[in-house]
């Protein structure tokens, strides 16, 4: 079937199958950023933006999204440009499988609460496993990251 | 140093953030057959009857593999260097099930939907066989897990497959019964280690297809792209020169990444079919049908004299190394080379056990191999020992440890498979290591114990070793080639996988060009491209292929002085290099490197200058480190807390810091996992319980308060300006340190891993009824 999805601002037509979820639509058609890293919602790497919100794409039917704006990491490349600086400097980058979608939640709690404290931090993304990293230097950036006002 | 042990920003970070294409499946073909694989519902079992008829008939089905479509060669999936250290008892389908998950046949097709129809609607009779599912009943277990004739050892390693067992080993130094017999206290303990699971984010990848010239291409999520090259061309006879290996980013590897998994089937499809195929691993079958770490058992017996001196060590180890023997023997040398030598002023050591066959999923390469297992058992052992003598465990590990200088004569005995290296320790840190580290964590005031009334905390610590590559055996390569307008292509076989190294190795060349990174662009892991490497394991890459590259840069520098000698009318020693122009000294005429590379390229007597340089280490300098935690233990409900973990590392000099803590803190992590919880776990029947992340807990991160990481100044002349490796030693001793800590709170010793809340109870009860 065909459905209309709003992506990164940009409205589309996708052919999809009626319990397709939306990780595969987006994969399928290279917004490759949007990463599977199992098989019941329990590592984050699926993440996309849905009105704003994060959440796991992997268990979101896309037939569900009609109306609704999705956004992945392309469509918010400055400030993922801004987080990646963070990351570098505090040299948090590993892998990197897990990093578009840390970029799309960090950016989603710096709406919310950019005053965020450690634990609130910690609770906002405790989804979004990383294996790589330890996560201290992570924190560290993501802290910077909130607390740029630029 | 301007750019080496510099801060810079790792060289693909911000288009990996930003979402660029980079992994395996974001270069999969869109119209890639899917294949899909079958995976046995018994842990043992013979295949008896395959009815895959009805699938067949589907449409959008491709083919039905099974045993039948393949020759059968038997080879090792572990991704090693050639011959292998491991036996050959593994073919790429059998007629043999081995273990829950084991794969039975595989579905190509269309889609994934058809082959998942596909796969409901095949039928498959078993017989199924009494399996073994406890390791330390395997050996001359009445059952015999691979009775198949064609499988063999490659060379010894002690391969005795009716008897269950993958690899054997034995080696004294001393009389170990003697000693102990005239030592004044003896502890005897047996320790246990459970499998862990590696959980690296990106599953299993492969896909594949034929290029324009015929040859088959693949993509591969691999540690060691060269070798999967081989091993495909070995167990498929295909030839080694029809076929290309490409390693693109890598989500994570931690030595699962090493070996071969789903690249036989998909290259198999591909290669018979002329179609481009792909396999992604669900979760599940990562848990359930890729690799964990060994479990083992631990039988130590340590002896000291009245003076405070370790008189021996005896070091007895079972090793279950699972259906298959991919690093059976390897983990196990480990276990005993890169921990005994920790202690090395006793007389006598021995060093002795088996790795066995059983009906689990594989066991195979997990960073800190056979390293984390080993330190958990001497280490805890050797705070036991303090006890029973009533000496002050740090003083004892000081009087006893390693320190520079000094050697082992484990280091000549123990290799990987063959004999090992001699070698002397020309960097050792740890005395200062232990130092700063008792000061970080304030082990003063905190040792033994702290009781509140309803919290306890105390502090723990164990040393560490590990090695930097395999001596003789590893070999890295690296190109470099000057461009027009002054930079550089820095390529490498050395395998990325999130570790940093195409970050570390640029600011190697970097470095020694006297430019800057941005200068040097590198192109890692393409067995058409870049000059061969054995790969990401052991430990070995900022040390075997930061040498390469570094004697490639050094190599180049003086082809550009020579030709700079020619256009300057002067002898080479007239010329002054400083990285951006070249000087005659004599007549201060100069030319700078944007206009001498442009001329060598476009103007005047032309050339391209490039060079290879490849390096094979002949010592594997170990790094070292001491770790430090403190815990607050609940006193109800026995729920423990890390509040602080301390590590000190010496691994010379640190090419890039951040990045180098990265891997410290990193692994220190997936240490306190297994330490605390991270269990794989089996039902009576064989079946895997913990087989999603639900079930299989990593820790995240609320579970991370505090790590403090810190390096000494140390500098190893043989490594590239002075570094040895980093990315395993971080991992070895959060068990020790952990059991070290609830000993010192409650008195209890937990001597079989993870230490959870439960266990700990169960102790205190039994200690509370004495
Ligand atoms: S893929 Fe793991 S949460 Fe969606
Ligand atoms: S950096 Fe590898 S999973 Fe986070």
């Amino acid at each position: 079937m065909k459905i209309n999805l709003n992506i990164n601002g940009v409205s589309k037509a996708f052919l999809i199958q009626e319990n397709e979820y939306l990780l595969e639509v987006l994969r399928r058609n290279d917004y490759t950023s949007v990463k599977r890293g199992c098989d019941n919602t329990s590592c984050g790497v699926c993440t996309v933006l849905f009105d704003g919100k994060p959440i796991p794409s992997c268990s979101m039917l896309a037939i569900r999204c009609e109306g609704h704006e999705i956004t992945t990491v392309e469509g918010i490349e400055k400030e993922a440009e801004k987080l990646a600086n963070y990351f570098g400097e505090l040299g948090a980058d590993q892998c990197g499988y897990c990093n578009p979608s840390m970029a799309l939640t960090v950016y989603s709690l710096k709406k919310e609460n950019k005053h965020a404290t450690d634990e609130e931090i910690k609770a906002y993304l405790v989804g979004n496993l990383c294996r790589c990293t330890g996560y201290v230097a992570q924190h560290q950036a993501i802290k910077k990251y909130l607390g740029d006002e630029s | 140093m301007k750019v080496v042990n510099n801060k810079v920003h790792s060289v693909d970070g911000l288009g990996i953030m930003k979402g660029r294409k980079a992994y395996t499946d974001d270069f999969a073909e869109k119209d890639s057959l899917i294949i899909k694989v079958l995976r046995s519902p018994h842990p043992f079992a013979k295949i008896k009857k395959i009815d895959d008829q009805e699938a067949k008939k589907l449409t959008g089905v491709e083919m039905v593999l099974t045993y039948k479509d393949f020759k059968r060669i038997p080879f090792t999936r572990a991704g090693q260097g050639y011959p292998e250290p491991s036996p050959h008892d593994k073919f790429v389908l059998d007629e043999y099930v081995r273990y829950i998950g084991d794969e039975v046949l595989a579905v190509v097709g269309s889609s994934d939907e058809i082959c998942r129809k596909a796969l409901d609607l095949i039928k498959v009779e078993y017989e199924v066989l009494e399996p073994i599912l406890d390791f330390e009943q395997a050996i001359d277990n009445q059952v015999i897990i691979h009775p198949e004739p064609e499988i063999h050892e490659m060379f010894d390693i002690g391969f005795k497959p009716k008897r269950n067992i993958a690899a054997a080993y034995e080696m004294n130094v001393g009389d170990v019964e003697k000693s102990l017999a005239a030592c004044d206290y003896v502890i005897r303990e047996t320790f246990y280690t459970q499998a862990q699971a590696h959980v690296m984010l990106e599953p299993h990848t492969v896909n594949a297809r034929m290029d324009y010239q015929n040859r088959i291409c693949i993509y591969s999520a691999t540690q060691t792209p060269f070798h999967v090259r081989r091993i495909i061309s070995q167990g498929l006879e295909i030839p080694l020169s029809k076929i290309r290996v490409i390693k693109p980013r890598v989500g994570g590897g931690f030595g699962g990444k090493q070996a071969i998994h789903g690249e036989m089937l998909v290259a198999f499809v591909t290669y018979k079919t002329g179609k481009p195929a792909k396999i992604v691993y669900t979760r599940k079958e990562v848990f359930e049908s890729s690799y964990t770490r060994h479990p083992m058992r631990l039988e130590m017996a340590l002896g000291a004299d009245k003076n405070g001196k370790l008189k021996a060590i005896d070091a007895k180890v079972l090793s279950d190394t699972g259906a298959y023997g991919e690093h059976a023997l390897t983990v196990f040398m480990v276990t005993g080379s890169k921990v005994l030598p920790l202690y090395n002023k006793v007389d006598s050591v021995r060093f002795v056990g088996d790795v066995v066959y059983t009906n689990h999923t594989p066991a195979g390469a997990f960073r800190g191999y056979g390293a984390i297992q080993g330190n958990f058992a001497l280490e805890s052992a050797i705070d036991i020992l303090c006890v029973k003598m009533g000496v002050d465990p740090i003083k004892f590990r000081q009087e006893n440890m390693m320190k520079e200088n000094e050697t082992s004569p484990i280091f000549a005995i123990m290799g990987e498979g063959t004999a090992g290296t001699a070698m002397n320790m020309d960097t050792c840190k740890l005395e200062e290591c232990v130092e700063r580290g008792l000061k970080l964590i304030d082990w003063q005031s905190k040792y033994p114990r702290i009781e509140t009334e309803d919290k306890i905390k105390s502090v723990g610590m164990a040393i560490a070793m590990q090695g930097s590559g395999i001596p003789y055996i590893d070999m890295g390569a690296a190109t470099i080639k000057l461009n027009d307008d002054g930079f550089y292509n820095l390529m490498v076989g050395a395998t990325e996988i999130g570790q940093g190294s195409d970050t570390v190795l640029t600011q190697i060349a970097a470095e020694e060009l006297m430019t800057s990174v941005d200068k040097v662009v590198i192109y890692s892991s393409d067995t058409d491209l870049t000059p061969f490497d054995v790969g990401a394991y052991a430990s070995s890459t900022t040390y075997v292929s930061g040498n390469a590259v570094l004697r490639a840069a050094k190599e180049l520098k003086s082809r550009m002085v020579e030709e700079a000698a020619r256009i300057l009318e002067t002898k080479i020693e007239n010329i002054d290099f400083d990285g951006k122009r070249f000087l005659n000294i004599n007549d201060k005429k100069e030319i700078s490197l944007i206009d001498f590379s442009n001329q060598i390229t476009y103007s005047h007597e032309q050339k391209q200058l490039q060079v290879t340089s490849s390096y094979v280490g002949h010592k594997s300098p170990p790094p070292f480190m001491a770790g430090f935690v403190e815990i607050d233990i609940d006193k109800e409900t026995y729920e423990v807390e890390i509040i602080n973990y301390v590590s000190v590392v010496d691994c010379g000099t640190t090419i890039n810091p951040m990045l180098a803590k990265g891997q410290v803190d990193g692994a220190i992590v997936q240490g306190l996992g297994m330490a605390f919880y991270e269990d794989v776990q089996y039902s009576k029947t064989g079946k895997l319980i913990s087989s999603d992340m639900l079930n299989y807990k990593i820790p995240t991160r609320l579970d991370i308060k505090n790590l403090t990481t810190v390096f000494v100044d140390s500098y190893e002349e043989s490594g590239p300006f002075g570094a040895k490796s980093v990315g395993e030693i971080g991992i070895d001793t959060p068990p020790a340190a952990l059991a070290n800590a609830v000993y010192n709170a409650l008195g209890i010793r937990i001597t079989k891993l993870p230490i959870t809340p439960e266990k700990i109870y169960q102790e205190m009860r039994k200690k509370n009824e004495k």
